[in-house]
């Protein structure tokens, strides 16, 4: 049995405001107000409104739970679907503010898969209402319709959303990652995403568009296969800086530490007991018989040690001088950002303490071959607060994208790729 | 308003351009469910011929548990598959781009078949034909791709591929050098060449496309050392661009010490034009069943072609055939890194293959490639004409493009594998299985030399119809297909083995027992 019996919806019915009109976003009353100024329309409604149809034709059963006008019932409405309404506490009359959405969310905190239409700044909200749920919080998914979308907890098209929802296995999620930008900086060409946080989203969400190869057991692709690569790679005696990210704390996951989503953690890989168990058989063809095939079987049998968590730049700083250190470090949202993006932490005299001026082999940047196609060839950015650090990074660095597979991907100095 | 259908008219109205296709449903239950005990189908034997006697030691115990069917119910079963298929017969296949479907003349399959008696254990002094056809198969297949000696042992593309990485392997632990253990490849290069050199136990790098389309040669100058055992690239790549500095590449990887092999699969661009080791490649191979007109087979058999180069013919696959001048016989070469499927190879493939290079000669080869390259550049044409659809990088494209329907779905909401479907209710179809999506909402068409202007017309009739029909209801795309005997299929067993059976016996035991 899949599907979700019961679906909450909440559309932030400014969302996407800005995009039309060239502003870079709809954070605040003032860009919203401008941008109707110049003639744009809301399109969340109507984003939010196909999504349900997707849903409803795919699964006509299901139970539309959702809060009045525009935050919602309007959608559900325009697509011709039955609902029920929660009416939250009342917030902003054109219900458009941060605190309407997180309202909203709390009221509809029993259904069993969370729609939700907006963009980055939408996310966050839902985060925000969601943590204050703790435990109680249902599985969200966002339908895309804000200007900035760079999170991974939406789906990539609104129809998409609906059928990832008709199709929802309640055992099959996944953690993804909430990222937003400062808009104002965005304004002034400054990108500078952040990691928020992460949500949990039905598992089904990335295999959508174009499914063709079945796979079995851990993808090469996934976080988890990076991760067994880091692990796979790392020596006793050196210090790992673990920057923040989904991908980066499974890392700290194989090696069976609680490492943070947010934060900046120090790892080791214990000495003994905790040792990864590596083999490795070769079967050579006998004379006439078949060619064997070459297996590589490695382990990691809870072979962490956790040096400090949640390093603050001094701490980091003490940490890394005078031991060998490797930084370990996951692109963080669409830009391509390594440095200086919520890892404010890895500070030019931290950089400087590690990778002594040269980078091989000491730095190394974790993504998927997806993410880093969707950069569509721009190179990674770093942008550590030291320009001269940036430039001196500049070159290739590789970069691990699964399991025994990694690329050499170009990284410049975010200065200069913006200049240019 | 006459709603009378065209064609009830009389005398016969002219068909419409588009195709009023629509595909039988025969509902067929899989042959082992058809199965009645002690049916009979009966083969009549020869009048006189000797009764032969099993021995004991090779006679089955029990029978085989094969289904049990009359002759014409085997007819019926079969010819009702055949038309739930769309197979390189039936319709316009130039949308399984990379696979080069181009048409395998049927008289190659009486040649074929006129071997078919032969038995793979018989001395070599009987079966001198068929060894001289392996032996001039494997000169013609060395002089058109330049290298020294050829294996035609392999029994699909992949295979010879893994032959290749399993020679690079042999080469280097031969000269102490074991310890290179990591493959390059890109992006756009044939995924198997990935999967084989990791499936060997190699590391795998993989080099990006650049701004315009090509691997990132920096990445490459950056990647290569002391640990490189072999750049495996395709070229042109997927995208159809042809890589202008392959010399270069190949250069870089040689001074790191490390051999380059040639991906050539699917050589139907280059063909005569340009070869492997005139670039420097160490290694190449061939697909038979993509350049050189052989049937794909749907999962083998196929036929693969290892070629290489005076330094690595001593690790080729065996056994492999000599001719002293007089006479042919099968030898193993000193250093071979053994059988990678049992005796010499496919041979009905090594058959047609040799007769089809053998009716086309070397102008045809290149002519061949030449008119691929032309329909390909047609087809371009008329496919760029279609709102919405483009092809990334503005480059001249070789024998196939990877396209784009970018702007198409961003516009509808309508994707790339949702248009491919809907095209199979006009009885053509393409494939998007380009993971990652690099390219966005991809489709890679590749007409080779064996369609007519008039079929690519309809294919790109087709296509434009479709397009313009998601503009106008983007649902009705999305609900495709509507003419075909299946509807959309749920991939997600696919995930599982609780659920998949590749075999009748695997689907009794995990879902009837």
């Amino acid at each position: 049995m899949t599907g979700a019996a019961v679906v909450g919806l909440v559309v932030n019915p400014v969302a996407g405001l800005g995009g039309a009109a060239g502003l870079k976003g709809s954070d605040g009353v003032e860009v919203q107000c401008a941008a109707l100024a110049m003639g744009a329309t809301p399109r969340a409604g109507e984003r939010a409104a196909r999504a349900v149809r997707t849903l409803m034709a795919r699964r006509p059963g299901t139970r539309v739970l959702t809060v009045p006008g525009r935050m919602g019932e309007d959608s559900v409405r325009a697509a011709g679907a039955p609902y029920d309404l929660v009416r939250p506490p009342s917030g902003h009359p054109a219900g458009t503010s941060a605190e309407d959405t997180r309202r909203a969310v709390a009221a509809l905190a029993g259904v069993d898969l969370l729609l939700f239409a907006g963009g980055d700044g939408t996310a966050r909200d839902v985060l925000d209402a969601v943590r204050a749920l703790g435990g109680q919080a249902p599985p969200a998914l966002g339908v895309p319709a804000g200007v900035k979308v760079y999170s991974g907890c939406f789906a990539v098209s609104p129809a998409v959303a609906g059928f990832v929802a008709a199709e929802f296995d309640p055992a099959r999620t996944a953690d993804a990652e909430v990222v937003d930008l400062d808009e104002d900086a965005y304004r002034r060409g400054l990108v500078s995403p952040r990691l928020y946080g992460s949500l949990r989203v039905p598992a089904a969400r990335a295999a959508l568009s174009g499914r063709k190869t079945g796979s079995s057991g851990v993808a090469p692709a996934t976080a988890e296969g990076v991760a067994r690569e880091v692990v796979a790679r790392m020596r006793p005696g050196v210090r790992y800086v673990l920057g923040p990210g989904a991908t980066t704390r499974a890392v700290g996951r194989t090696l069976g530490l609680a490492t943070t989503l947010l934060g900046v953690d120090v790892v080791e890989r214990a000495p003994e007991g905790g040792r990864l168990v590596a083999a490795k058989v070769v079967e050579r063809a006998p004379e006439g018989g078949r060619l064997g095939a070459a297996e590589v079987v490695e382990r990691a049998s809870a072979g962490g040690r956790l040096v400090a968590a949640d390093v603050a730049e001094a701490e980091l700083f003490g940490l890394v001088s005078g031991t060998e250190s490797v930084l370990v470090l996951s692109v963080i949202g669409g830009q391509g950002f390594v440095l200086g993006r919520g890892n404010q932490q890895v500070s030019p005299r931290v950089l400087d303490a590690v990778l002594h001026g040269g980078h091989s082999g000491r730095l190394l940047v974790l993504a998927t071959q997806q993410k880093l196609a969707s950069l569509k060839g721009r190179p990674l950015l770093a942008d550590s607060g030291d320009e001269d650090l940036d430039k001196k990074l500049g070159g290739h660095v590789q970069v691990i994208t699964g399991y025994r597979e990694s690329t050499i991907y170009r990284i410049c100095a975010a200065s200069e790729e913006f200049d240019g | 308003m006459n709603t009378t259908e065209s064609f009830a008219e009389l005398p016969v109205a002219p068909k419409p351009p588009l195709r009023r296709f629509h595909q039988a449903r025969w509902d067929e239950p899989i042959i082992f469910e058809l199965s009645a005990p002690g049916r009979r189908g009966l083969a009549v034997p020869e009048p006189g011929a000797p009764r032969v006697e099993l021995p004991d030691s090779v006679r089955r115990a029990q029978p085989p548990k094969l289904p049990e069917m009359s002759q014409l119910h085997v007819l019926r079963h079969y010819l009702r598959l055949s038309q739930e298929n769309l197979g390189v017969d039936l319709n316009i296949d130039v949308g399984q781009g990379t696979c080069t479907m181009k048409y395998s003349p049927k008289v190659n399959d009486k040649f074929a078949a006129a071997i078919a008696e032969l038995h793979p254990l018989q001395h070599e002094d009987t079966v001198q034909g068929v060894l001289e056809i392996y032996w001039r198969l494997e000169r013609m297949l060395a002089e058109i791709s330049g290298m020294a000696r050829v294996s035609l042992q392999p029994g699909s593309g992949s295979a010879a591929i893994y032959a290749n990485i399993a020679m690079i392997r042999a080469y280097h632990a031969a000269r102490g050098e074991a310890g290179r253990d990591q493959v390059i490849t890109t992006m756009f290069s044939h995924p198997s060449n990935a999967a084989c050199a990791k499936t060997a136990g190699y590391e795998v790098i993989t080099l990006m496309p650049d701004a315009d389309g090509l691997p990132d040669i920096e990445a490459l100058r950056a990647a290569v050392g002391p640990r490189t055992a072999a750049l495996m690239i395709t070229n042109p790549e997927d995208t159809g661009i042809f890589n202008p500095r392959i010399r270069e590449f190949v250069d870089l990887v040689h001074e790191a010490g490390g051999l380059a092999c040639y991906d050539q699969a699917n050589a139907n661009g280059i063909l005569g034009i340009t070869r492997a080791r005139d670039a420097g490649f160490d290694l190449c191979h061939f697909n038979l069943h993509k350049t050189f007109s052989t049937p794909h087979a749907c999962g083998g058999p196929a036929a693969g072609v290892c070629g290489v180069s005076e330094d690595l013919a001593p690790f080729l696959p065996g056994p492999v055939v000599a001719f002293d001048g007089e006479s042919y016989r099968l030898e193993t070469p000193p250093a071979s890194i053994g059988k990678v499927r049992p005796f010499l190879g496919v041979t009905p493939n090594i058959v047609r293959a040799y007769a089809w290079i053998m009716a086309l000669g070397a102008e045809g080869l290149r002519q061949v490639a030449e008119t691929a390259v032309l329909n390909n550049n047609y087809l371009m044409h008329k496919i760029l004409q279609i709102p919405g659809a483009s092809a990334p990088w503005d480059r001249r494209r070789v024998e196939q493009v990877r396209y784009s329907w970018q702007e198409l779905s961003e516009q509808t909401g309508v994707h790339s594998e949702e248009i491919g479907v809907r095209a199979a209710d006009f009885g053509v179809h393409y494939w998007t299985s380009h993971h990652p999506y690099v390219v966005p909402e991809p489709f890679t068409l590749e007409p080779t030399e064996s369609y007519s202007k008039e079929d690519l017309d309809e294919y790109a009739l087709i296509l434009a119809h479709v397009a313009e029909e998601a503009r106008r209801d983007p649902e009705f795309v999305k609900g495709a297909p509507y003419n075909l005997p299946v509807h959309k299929i749920d991939m997600t067993p696919l995930d599982d083995p609780k659920e998949w059976a590749p075999t009748w016996r695997a689907y009794v035991r995990k879902h009837l027992s």
